[in-house]
């Protein structure tokens, strides 16, 4: 079963809610925890995993012979992201804004373009006290974030529980995160800024037909926009994390929520019995 | 000889906009007749290499000049190697800029002057 654990706004939690559901059902669970927010992956800090393997993640960029390019621009057309320019005698390539999608080089009636390898990140994967661990972390400089997440869910692939750990907003690395998820949690905070943001992120899981549910972090701050939300489009809130000062002062010291206030191991456990009714119900409703 | 401007119209009495790639028009001009023509300019739609396709498209007019506020790396790297010259910091009326340009009182630059994604949001 795949759990994403995504959020519009970004600092609303997702990591300590994936850390502390990783080892709150480790004990009777095949757990793999796939930290997907390549850009910043922090899952590690909560963690401390062994890391025992990596691997390079490269995609495919053009290389043009000049000697056989007649510089008839087919490349440069067929590109949706300008990586490759053609004008008078001149043809440029920019890997940086290439997609490695290969339509240049398959378009190519000269046969002039070839393909190489460019470095974008690397996968890394081990053990955190007997949770399966894979991180995704994209080179800084580099743009695009998806290729990477691809490798770490190809790497995370065990049979019981995956939590994929997702990066903040709505945009592709979120969407390719969350795609093929069996449920996705929705993080927020009952503020204005959670509110709008949880908005686009429920637009955004709805379009992918995902079952969803919302956590509230930080409750007892700011006000009721999110419950009236969620109560009017019927959307369940799993779990409610007041603003509290201890769980702060242990977050900010690398300390996983349910390793520094084991009580709350048991909510989680709940959690998942939650999601796991939620995900059931949608996969009966599918087989009917 | 043609001269591309970066406009935020499609008349000589629009002004100068400050972005190469995400300009909305190119006004085309002959600056001894000021005969001119404006273009869409296709790199606003794209979502990324607005300043590479943008280029292409100058190129493709067959402008020997570009002004312009701002003008990246990217969109720089097209425009030099296919011979055009580069004016940046150039701002105000269109028509008043041509003969700023005619009195020779801009200088060219010889690269980019602000950063990728400088003039998106």
């Amino acid at each position: 079963m795949i759990i994403s654990v995504a959020s519009g706004k970004g600092g609303t939690g997702k990591t300590l809610v994936s850390t502390s559901l990783a080892l709150s059902l480790k004990d009777d669970y095949d757990v793999t925890i796939a930290d997907c927010d390549v850009e910043e992956p922090n899952d590690h800090i909560f963690l401390k995993p062994q890391i025992t393997g990596n691997e390079p993640v490269n995609i495919q960029v053009p290389v043009v012979a000049e000697e056989k390019c007649t510089f008839c621009g087919k490349c440069a057309k067929v590109c949706a992201f300008n990586a490759i320019a053609v004008f008078g005698n001149h043809v440029l390539t920019f890997p940086q804004l290439c997609h490695g999608c290969g339509a240049c080089s398959y378009l190519c009636p000269e046969k002039a373009i070839t393909e190489e390898d460019r470095h974008i990140g690397v996968v890394e994967w081990g053990d955190a006290k007997g949770i399966e661990f894979v991180q995704g972390i994209l080179t800084v400089g580099e743009a695009m974030a998806p290729p990477v997440i691809r490798q770490v869910k190809e790497r995370a692939c065990g049979e019981g529980i995956i939590i994929r750990d997702a990066p903040p907003g709505t945009s592709c690395p979120v969407v390719e995160t969350i795609r093929d998820s069996d449920f996705c949690l929705l993080l927020t905070e009952p503020t204005p800024f959670g509110l709008n943001d949880l908005t686009l992120a429920v637009e955004t899981v709805k379009e992918l037909g995902i079952p969803f549910g919302v956590v509230i972090n930080r409750t007892g701050a700011g006000d009721a926009g999110v419950e009236d939300y969620c109560k009017k489009e019927k959307i369940p809130v799993l779990m409610r994390i007041p603003l509290d000062t201890e769980i702060a002062r242990i977050y900010s010291r690398g300390i996983a929520l349910v390793d520094g206030m084991p009580g709350w191991k048991s909510r989680f456990v709940q959690l998942f019995k939650d999601i796991k009714e939620i995900a059931d119900e949608r996969t009966d409703s599918v087989k009917r | 000889m043609k001269i591309a401007i970066t406009a935020t119209g499609t008349t000589l009495e629009n002004d100068v906009d400050a972005r190469f790639g995400r300009c909305p028009y190119f006004i085309i001009v002959e600056p001894d007749t000021m005969e001119y023509e404006y273009i869409d300019n296709a790199g606003i739609q794209a979502g990324g290499g607005a300043g590479i396709a943008a280029a292409q498209m100058v190129v493709g007019k067959g402008a020997e000049a570009v002004l312009t506020g701002s003008c990246g790396p990217n969109a720089y790297n097209v425009l030099s190697p296919a011979g055009i010259k580069v004016f940046t910091g150039v701002a105000g009326n269109i028509r008043d800029v041509i003969e700023d340009y005619k009195e020779g009182r801009f200088k060219e630059s010889a690269q980019a002057n602000v950063s990728s994604h400088h003039g998106k949001g």
